[in-house]
């Protein structure tokens, strides 16, 4: 709790900076618009015409809150949540290819740690090349990926689950590799003073030990896994998706719309690492493990 | 079918070789042979399964078609490697890590200020800043200065939230060492806590090298002049040249690993003393 009031200090810091940015940027256009009307602006004028633009270069936050109220509560309470112009329509699309990467990604980062962890060769040959992949940008041939994906007749949702799936698949492989060795050498001697066989091991001391770098990993994973969705979607934008409102956005210079797409797309990064940290907390209370 | 079987003879061979070489004592040689086989059998069976199974060229080339690509188009892809890596991502890269360092000294001395940066930097480390990209490109124009600004976006916050944890690294008792030297706090800073924080600012400029290869590459796709490594990816994708993307992917593959290789090398010179480098 002793936390808040630094962080609070620092998000109205970051607040303040947005307010002034705004004037700062958007300065110049009141000043053109008001000379082209030939009248004179005061500094006051000025500043209240910079938070009103149409299409500003930055848009305050008020303008971007309203923005999303528009496009969530308000088409909610008209009934019409699920229309295209909704961001819960997009964020929805933008979730499902998350949530798809995400299961896939950590179902093969499991296995893969787990074939790691108990065969020397595979360790040896397949480790190096899992750290080299996470040096190549990926993420700048997600557009080749939803092509060629597309153009072999799978489905959308698919292809954009791929490019989720690779990008979380890494930090669960390396979470969960250093979680199944977290055991130390008394309690492995245990294991075998008990005669117990691998897969006795494996389920009853790595498994459980690995859980709390499971859950570490499961939160950089998800956040990574949202990222590749909002690439995806550039590539993949008439399926619609927070990616695709952004690029559209930037096509007509409709600032705000992009603002609150970032927006409504870092709000579902939020929710789901919360959501995943509140899984953890329950789940590591009832092994008995929590901090 | 003679592609398909030779490819999967190969592959048993490897695998063999590997379980032999990985079953003895671990030395320089085969602790590079192991993954080098691994790497090999991975093209060859790409390779062969591309031919064997007659896929469509159009779809995935073989990597024997990726090379002469690669070979043929030298200058177009130097000229992209300029654009994008040296112009775009490097710039970003050096001005967003020297930001991010200053600011977590400058609020080194405020440990209010640090309980308030540490949670929302972490939160924002996690969220798509890529987003930014077609807001950069509209505030800085089409040329590489916009890829630096996104580059900056992005990499600042990793890095400063390592380097705010580095700066509290050194522990109580060297610290109380430095105060009964009755050293001053630049000093103790300079011969103390920033020689303690650096495994940590590395680990964040570690992260930082992919975050900045793929923040330029991606801003490329919100508009870009008619060269650059994220330019051509997208075109030559809608030509459906896709030889030519791998050829790329290629190029920032080297490239990514490069600068990867070159931050860690520099941490190996820089930390010597960390029990993780002396292995």
């Amino acid at each position: 709790m002793r936390n808040v009031l630094p962080v609070l200090t620092v998000v109205l810091a970051l607040f303040a900076l947005w307010y002034g940015g705004a004037v700062l940027l958007n300065k110049n256009w009141s000043y053109d618009k008001a000379q082209r009307a030939g009248v004179e602006l005061s500094f006051s004028e000025m500043v209240k015409d910079t938070m009103t633009q149409e299409k500003p270069r930055l848009p305050p936050p008020h303008q971007v809150g309203a923005e999303l109220w528009k496009t969530t509560g308000a088409m909610v309470q008209r009934g019409r949540a699920f229309s295209k112009r909704s961001l819960i329509y997009h964020g929805w699309i933008t979730l499902s290819s998350t949530v798809l990467g995400f299961v896939f990604g950590t179902g093969l980062g499991i296995l893969l740690a787990i074939g790691i962890v108990h065969n020397r060769a595979m360790d040896k040959s397949v480790m190096p090349w899992i750290i080299a992949s996470q040096t190549i940008p990926i993420l700048a041939i997600a557009p080749m990926i939803v092509v060629v994906l597309a153009s072999a007749q799978v489905d959308d949702l698919i292809a954009k689950g791929v490019i989720s799936m690779y990008l979380s698949f890494f930090p669960v492989v390396v979470g969960m590799v250093k979680g199944l060795r977290s055991p130390d050498h008394m309690q492995m001697d245990q294991m075998r003073t008990w005669n117990a066989s691998r897969g006795q091991t494996f389920w009853k001391l790595r498994l459980p030990a690995s859980a709390p770098y499971l859950f570490a990993s499961l939160k950089v994973g998800i956040a990574a896994s949202l990222i590749g969705a909002v690439v995806a979607e550039l590539s993949l934008s008439q399926d619609g998706g927070l990616g695709a409102r952004m690029l559209v956005g930037s096509y007509y210079g409709q600032t705000i719309q992009i603002w609150s797409a970032l927006i409504a797309a870092a709000t579902l990064a939020a929710l789901m690492v919360a959501l995943i940290g509140l899984i953890q907390t329950v789940t590591l209370k009832r092994m008995g493990m929590a901090q | 079918m003679i592609w398909i079987v030779s490819v999967l003879v190969f592959w048993g061979a490897a695998w063999w070789v590997n379980v032999i070489l990985t079953a003895q004592k671990p030395n320089r040689f085969n602790s590079f042979a192991v993954p080098a086989l691994f790497g090999i059998t991975l093209l060859l069976l790409w390779e062969g399964m591309v031919r064997g199974f007659g896929i469509n060229p159009v779809l995935l080339p073989p990597p024997s078609a990726i090379a002469v690509t690669f070979s043929e188009n030298l200058p177009v892809l130097w000229g992209d490697f300029v654009q994008t890596f040296v112009k775009g991502a490097l710039s970003g890269y050096i001005i967003g890590c020297g930001a991010a360092i200053l600011v977590a000294v400058a609020v080194d001395r405020s440990p209010f200020l640090q309980r308030g940066l540490l949670p929302v930097g972490n939160f924002v480390a996690a969220l798509p800043i890529i987003g930014l990209a077609p807001i950069m490109v509209m505030w800085f124009g089409f040329d590489w200065q916009s890829k630096a600004a996104v580059v900056v976006a992005m990499v600042f916050f990793p890095v400063l939230v390592n380097t705010v944890q580095g700066l509290q690294a050194s522990d109580a008792m060297q610290r109380d060492l430095m105060r009964t030297y009755a050293a001053s706090y630049p000093q103790a800073l300079m011969k103390l806590r920033l020689p303690a924080a650096m495994p940590f600012i590395f680990n964040g400029l570690k992260i930082a090298t992919t975050l900045a290869l793929i923040g330029a590459i991606v801003a490329e796709f919100f508009g870009s002049p008619i060269r650059g490594m994220g330019f051509r990816i997208s075109t030559e994708v809608g030509r459906l040249a896709l030889d030519m993307v791998w050829a790329e992917i290629t190029v920032a593959a080297i490239a990514g690993s490069a600068f990867y290789g070159l931050v860690a090398l520099l941490e190996k010179g820089v930390t010597f003393w960390h029990p993780s480098q002396r292995g």
